[in-house]
Order: C-alpha cells, then sequence, then structure tokens
C-alpha cells in the first residue's frame, strides 16, 4: 500500500485520486491491525506482525481460495497505540472490531488459520472481563467499557491507521479538512470557525486557541511563525506522544490548516529527544506530503505556500514553555521570559508566533470539516470538545483515554479505567503534571475540566492522569516533583531556584524522621513566595504538588513527624522489613536478598538482618506466602490483603 | 575514575573530523543548528568529548562558552563518556509510584556506579535516570538502546543485565 504518492498540483487531482483509493478499498474485506504503540512494541508486536505475515504466506493459497488474497482483501498493518496498554500486545481485526488481547508471535498462526480462515474466534485471546463482572471473555473492544465509554477526535485514527502510509491518511478523511479550508474558506473564516468552536489549548494552559491566533492576526507584520509544541515534559503523560507516532499527518494537517488562517509561511514541530520514533514518524510524513504538494511551495495549487522543519528537543522539561521552548529552536539556552512580553507579538526571532501544543492542533482539522458547532457541542461549559487523557499508575486499565470534558475523576479512574490495580484502595490521583496537584477520594466526583480541578488545587494541565493506592506516600510524591523540578528549574529566578530547594530539605527532613511540626508552616510560607515571585508558571505552579498534598494529606505528614511512621511504608530511613510467622521456609527470599541480609533454613523461619538490609523490597516481592511485612512507627503497615483495608464507597 | 581516563582517550582524532564533517554537512552553519548538531555528535561518540564542542564552536563561529552553555543547559547531552550501553531509568511520576526509586538504587549497586556519573567496572554499561520516557502504560519502565523493559522489578535486574551485556 506505501507505493509513490503522485504529486497533486490540484484539488481535483487529489480527490480524484481518494476516490479510486476508496474504490480499491471496497475490496478489501479484513484487517488486521497490529498496535506497534510503545507497550505493545515493548512487549514484542513487531514480532507478531512479522509472524502473520509469514502465517499469510504460508497460507496464501487457502485464503486467496477464499477470496482474501494478501494485501488486496486482507491487509495487515502495524498502527499507533490503541490505548488499553494493560492488554497488550493487542490485536484487533476488522471490520469485526474484534480484539486479541496478550498476543505473543506463537498466536499468529491461530489468528491466521482459525481466525481469518475459518472465522471463528480463538477464545484464550479474547479480552477478559474482571471477576466481579462476571469473567466472561468479550469479542469486540466496542463492547469493552474502557472503549466504549471513550469519545475520540484527537485519537481518532490512533490505533486505526499505519502512521506511515499516507494512502491509509488519505483513505480515513485526511486532508479533507485541508482542502475545504483551502478551497472554500477564506482565512478569516477559519479564524472565526475555530474561534467559535470553543477550543482551548490542550498543552494544560487551556487558554482560548482562537483568541491567540485572532491577536497575532493584529500584530502581523510581514511575517508570523506557528509552532507545535510537541515537547510532551510532564511525566506520566504520553497522548502528544501517541499522536505524533500514531497519527502524524493529523497534527500537520492542523498546523497548515492554522497557518493558512494566520498567513505564516514557514513553522516548526519541536519534538523531545526522548520521542525517536514520533521524530521519525513525523519526517516520514512531511517528506511523502511534500512529495504530494500537500506541503511547501503552492499547496495544491492554491497559490498557498507553507514550510514545515521538525527540531528536536534536548531534553530540558522547562523547554514545553513557550518562550522557553522559542528560545531552544533558536540553537540557544532554554530560558523563559517574563509573561509581559507576549508570543504572539514578539515570539521565534522576536517576530510574532504562534504555538499550540500537539493536542490541540489535531483538534484543527475535525472542527474545519465537522463545524464548530459540533466540537462545541461536546463538553462542559467552558471547556469544549474532548480531551485526551493517560491514564496511569495503580490503575487496572493503564493506558490513553479520551472522553468530552467534564466527565468526573470517577467515571475516568472507575468506568473507564476499570479501577485500583489489585482492587486496592484509591488514595490519591495526580494531575496536571509537576504544576498539577494530587486529589483525594472526596474529590471524585469532579468534573474533569480546565477551570474545575484549579479550584481544587490541582489542574487538568496536558493529561497525564496517575492513580495512587494505599501504598503510594503523600511527603514522598511531593518530595518526587520537588526533586524533578529542581533538576528543570532553569535557575534564572531566586524564588524558583532557591525556593525549591529549600522545599526539598525540609521534605527530606521529614522523610528521614527529622522533621518538626514548625516545618509545615515554613513549607507553606516558602510555596506562597514562590507562587507570588517566580518568574515564569514552572516555579509559580512548582509548589502545587506540595501545598495540595499538604491539603489533603496532612495527617501523612504529622505522622512521618511526630511517630516517624510512613504510612504506606515507602521512605525507607522509617521502615524495616520483617517476616512474620507465615513464613514456611521456602527459601525463595534468602536466594533473592541481593545483600545477603536474610538467614534461615528450609521450613524454618526466615530472619531480616535490619542492619544488612537495603529495603530493595525484592523479599516481599518475591514471597509467595505474604510473610513479609513492613514496620513503621512501631507498628505493622503492610495490608496484604486489600479486602481488609476501610474502602469508603 | 581509571574508566574515564581510558575512555577519553578512545576518541580518535580522525574519525572525529569524518564524524564532524558528515554532520555539519547536514545543517546550515548557524546557531539555530547548534543542538540539532550535539545531538548528533553525542550519537555519533556516545558523548561530547572537548575537542567535538571546540570544532563546533568554531564551524557555528560561536564563543566556545555558548557551546559549553548550551551543552550543560540540556540533559539529552553527556559531558563526560559513557559505557558502551547507557541504562535509562525512568522517573516519571507512574513509574515513581510503582517503583522506580528502587530500581536506580538497585542498578547502581549491582554496577557500582552512580546515575549519571560513572561507567561499571567492564566498560559495559552507564546509569542514568530520565524524566519520563512517555511509556507510562508499562510503569516501571527501563530503556536501554532503543528497547523497552516493561513493568520492571527490582528482582528482574540482574537478568536485564547479563541479557545486555555486549
Amino acid at each position: 500500500m506505501m507505493g509513490n504518492v503522485p504529486k497533486f498540483t490540484n484539488v481535483s487531482a487529489l480527490s480524484d485520486y481518494v476516490l479510486e483509493l476508496k474504490n480499491n478499498a471496497e475490496s478489501q474485506k479484513i484487517e488486521l491491525r497490529v498496535c506497534a504503540g510503545p507497550g505493545c512494541s515493548a512487549l514484542g508486536s513487531l514480532q507478531i506482525y512479522d509472524e502473520l505475515l509469514v502465517s499469510i504466506d504460508k497460507n496464501k493459497k487457502e485464503l486467496t481460495q477464499k477470496g482474501l488474497k494478501p494485501e488486496v482483501q486482507l491487509v495487515t498493518k502495524c498502527t499507533g497505540c490503541h490505548g488499553m496498554c494493560q492488554a497488550g500486545p493487542v490485536v484487533t481485526l476488522e471490520p469485526d472490531h474484534l480484539f486479541y488481547t496478550h498476543v505473543t508471535p506463537k498466536d499468529a498462526d491461530d489468528i491466521i488459520t482459525k481466525t481469518i480462515l475459518k472465522k471463528s474466534v480463538v477464545e484464550r485471546l479474547l479480552y477478559r472481563q474482571e471477576p466481579r463482572k462476571g469473567g466472561g471473555r468479550v469479542r469486540r473492544y466496542t463492547d469493552i467499557p474502557f472503549y466504549a465509554l471513550q469519545k475520540r477526535i484527537a485519537l481518532n485514527r490512533v490505533g486505526v491507521i499505519d502512521p506511515l502510509d499516507l494512502d491509509d491518511y488519505l483513505l480515513h478523511d485526511g486532508f479533507q479538512a485541508l482542502t475545504k479550508a483551502l478551497t472554500s474558506m477564506s482565512p478569516e473564516q477559519v479564524l472565526d470557525e475555530v474561534d467559535k468552536s470553543g477550543l482551548r489549548g490542550r498543552g494544560g494552559a487551556g487558554f482560548p486557541t482562537g483568541r491567540k491566533w485572532k491577536s497575532a492576526v493584529r500584530v502581523r507584520k510581514d511575517r508570523v511563525w506557528v509552532i507545535c509544541n510537541g515537547d510532551e515534559g510532564d511525566p506520566g503523560a504520553f497522548m502528544d506522544r501517541a499522536i505524533m507516532e500514531g497519527d502524524p499527518y493529523a497534527v500537520i494537517e492542523g498546523i497548515i490548516i492554522g497557518a493558512y488562517a494566520l498567513g505564516a509561511t514557514d513553522g516548526y514541530i519541536y519534538v523531545r529527544h526522548e520521542y525517536p520514533l514520533a521524530v521519525k514518524h513525523l519526517e516520514n510524513a512531511i517528506q511523502r506530503m511534500e512529495q504530494a504538494g500537500l506541503l511547501g511551495d503552492n499547496i495544491l495549487g492554491t497559490g498557498f505556500s507553507f514550510h514545515l522543519k521538525i527540531t528536536r528537543g534536548g531534553g530540558a522539561f522547562v523547554c514545553g514553555e513557550s518562550s522557553a521552548l522559542m528560545r531552544s529552536i533558536e540553537g540557544k539556552v532554554g530560558e523563559p521570559r517574563a509573561k509581559y512580553v507576549r508570543s504572539v507579538e514578539k515570539g521565534l526571532h522576536d517576530e510574532p508566533t504562534v504555538l499550540n501544543n500537539v493536542e490541540t492542533w489535531t483538534c484543527v482539522p475535525s472542527i474545519i470539516l465537522k463545524g464548530a458547532e459540533w466540537f462545541a457541542s461536546m463538553g462542559s461549559e467552558k471547556s469544549k470538545g474532548t480531551k485526551a487523557f493517560s491514564l496511569v499508575g495503580k490503575v487496572k486499565h493503564t493506558g490513553l483515554v479520551e472522553v468530552p470534558m467534564g466527565r468526573t475523576l470517577r467515571e475516568i479512574i472507575f468506568d473507564i479505567g476499570g479501577g485500583l490495580l489489585d482492587d486496592r484502595p484509591f488514595k490519591a490521583v495526580q494531575t496536571g503534571g509537576p504544576s498539577g496537584g494530587c486529589l483525594p477520594y472526596e474529590q471524585l466526583s469532579l468534573p474533569v475540566d480546565f477551570d474545575t480541578l484549579t479550584n481544587a488545587g490541582a489542574m487538568m494541565g496536558s493529561g497525564g492522569m496517575i492513580v495512587m493506592d494505599d501504598r503510594t506516600c503523600m511527603v514522598d510524591v511531593a518530595k518526587y516533583f520537588i526533586k524533578f523540578l529542581i533538576g528543570e528549574s532553569c535557575g534564572k529566578c531566586v524564588p524558583c531556584r532557591e525556593g525549591l530547594r529549600q522545599l526539598y530539605d525540609i521534605l527530606d527532613k521529614i522523610t528521614d524522621g527529622d522533621g518538626e511540626m514548625e516545618d509545615l508552616d515554613k513549607i507553606e510560607r516558602l510555596s506562597h513566595t514562590m507562587e507570588v515571585a517566580s518568574l515564569c508558571a514552572l516555579g509559580k505552579s512548582a509548589p502545587f504538588p506540595v501545598t495540595s498534598t499538604l491539603k489533603y494529606f496532612r495527617e501523612e505528614y504529622v505522622e512521618h513527624i511526630t511517630m516517624g511512621k510512613c504510612r504506606a511504608g515507602v521512605c525507607k530511613p522509617l521502615i524495616e522489613y520483617n517476616i512474620n510467622k507465615d513464613c514456611t521456609g521456602c527459601l525463595v527470599c534468602k536466594r533473592a536478598c541481593p545483600v545477603e541480609a536474610i538467614s534461615g533454613e528450609k521450613k524454618k523461619l526466615h530472619v531480616i538482618d535490619v542492619d544488612k538490609c537495603t529495603r530493595c523490597g525484592i523479599c516481599m516481592e518475591v514471597c509467595n506466602f505474604e510473610a513479609v511485612d513492613i514496620i513503621s512507627g512501631g507498628e505493622i503497615v503492610t495490608i496484604h490483603d486489600p479486602s481488609l483495608v476501610n474502602v469508603k464507597d | 575514575m581509571s574508566t574515564l581516563i581510558e575512555t577519553r582517550n578512545v576518541v580518535d582524532t580522525n574519525e572525529l573530523q569524518s564524524a564532524l564533517e558528515r554532520i555539519f554537512s547536514a545543517y546550515p552553519a548557524d546557531e539555530s543548528s547548534l543542538i540539532m548538531i550535539l545531538q548528533d555528535v553525542q550519537e555519533e561518540l556516545n558523548w561530547l568529548p572537548p575537542e567535538a564542542l571546540d570544532a563546533v564552536a568554531d564551524h557555528l563561529h560561536l564563543s566556545r562558552a555558548k557551546v559549553q552553555g548550551v551543552a550543560t543547559f540540556y540533559r539529552a547531552f553527556s559531558l563526560i563518556p559513557r559505557g558502551k550501553k547507557v541504562i535509562k531509568v525512568c522517573q516519571g511520576t507512574a513509574c515513581h509510584v510503582r517503583g522506580a526509586t528502587m530500581l536506580v538504587d538497585e542498578f547502581e549497586r549491582r554496577l557500582g556506579v552512580h546515575a549519571g556519573y560513572g561507567i561499571s567496572e567492564d566498560g559495559a554499561f552507564s546509569l542514568e535516570t530520565v524524566n519520563c520516557v512517555g511509556a507510562c502504560a508499562m510503569a516501571p519502565a527501563v530503556v536501554i538502546g532503543d528497547h523497552y523493559y516493561a513493568n520492571v522489578g527490582p528482582d528482574k535486574l540482574k537478568k536485564i543485565i547479563d541479557k545486555e551485556r555486549p
């Protein structure tokens, strides 16, 4: 399918080509979609793809006899992330929406010979419901709540198309919005449409996209730049990675439409260096689009020209901040500047610049194609459309989800995410990355949109959603974020640079068991100073992980200080491992201990030497009898059976 | 420290020169190419030796201090030699709550190096922490080369090291 695409010198040449593609595709009967997202490919999905091709080749005669000529009627492809990473590697079969989970290369033959040739389902590969929901197997992904409750716009084609194949994108409505904008809309009409849709920046700040674009047009001199921010730096977030890897053409289509509306001739996609596959897929897309006359000079013969380049980031979190990102594109150190200088006036090379993030740009083609009203009909009052989230941490169905704005945290975590891993009790959900906060159980009914979570002391941010259970220490989480930010603060202003160090020292003291109650007041005062006096958003929001945990989980801070107790069993200086009477003397932990801290004979109770023990937790992990406990503050804090925990529900 | 010096001497001037020429020809010779050139140099040599930084500064007509500033600002760059393979332990939030800190401790202990500094005695490995590799659904994640290890527990590290040892 990946032949050379001809160069389209006008719009009708493109539509003729798409028509022909569609006619050819009509003879296609079955499509095998192998997920090649980061999770599935780590678990060997590319081998599955190879094995499927081997098996198809082996059964070529039988398949052709059944009217399933490989590559014509039976198409096999690698796609971007399907979303339900927990079930990976995942293979889906269309048009039946058949959903195979935990597939191994060995299963490839069964998929071809049983499912394709004999039309029978390979039962063992089907998704299995949870025991409390019946435990039965489910055939189609459309019948699984994880997928059924989603509404996909930005992720619409991720997991559906082959991200390297321009034809496949064209077959799935690709570039229809671009053609519509270039041939039947004026730049002003495009601006109006985006403005009316209520689209707000998906990178975290939620600034109205239409308003940003319009103010750039107002100050426009002779040149305006467009930039796509693919520097997805929030730890725990990978939506943009999935979009850039899984649907790169859509990102670029959105950027070109924006450039047309803004009168821009040049632009950049800034991709963080940790995402080499995203760079590869975007480079491929740019190259093919240039060949096809969809990017570059005189796009589709309309007279509109736009050039796009990729810049790779250098692994600096602060470069996700727009002014720092622009300095980085210029080849400079990525230091942000004060906000009163607006990028739409003086951005890249001090010229007017419009910067939006990957997901925002990706929403644009759908808005142009289906209309502002359609987009605005979804979501909550002030946050329109849908939002993609990476649902991760201690949740059952980790992966990527996209829902209309305004769904509650509970719906996302429990209905779509399936609740907590091992059914342990929910403690908190962290949203908004290092600028966000941790929300407790009592806040689960909050609707997720730009404004509500901010009012609760967290923020929606770019869409990372990290679920935490009773084994997560909230003081440790706060310390984690502060440590993260120390490494990422550019150091330009004092409140951020020094404030973070002081916060870290205080938190470190507390997790070491040396904290004092007055430290909590110090934390609050220091946080306030940082919020008020830091130069950019990174510093202003840097204390949020601390202030939000202190607000909702103060008792954990107090326990660390007054009792020397870490109830989650995380803070190493406050815990000891101990073997209880359930020990059968099986020697497994003794053999596994990397520092030989465990003594004991076969069938006799083993003992841990606390002085030798490095608290690595391996013994607990390998023990099959729940015989290893964590002791903190003089009491056992480990709860092996989660059903014994007091669950508020 | 001896391993540091040994590896340092390995930088072959001819090899460096031809690599640099190849990389320079791919980009316009102005400041905006700096980060991308440094990235390519590092990809080629595994780190940024001072000789390379000198050459980059000359080529782009930038001060050596400016190049040093950029090279030290971005986490992606290493100004000290690294092992043949770099073990990257993800420190994203999802990885953290699923025990990534323990992995760093365990790797450090097993390899006898510090995260971000030093090479294992056999020259095989360096250890680095990464803020987030975007593989949050498979936390905790460890990346070596382009291979991602998913759901890594401290008890799996020995196997990974043995498998990856060149």
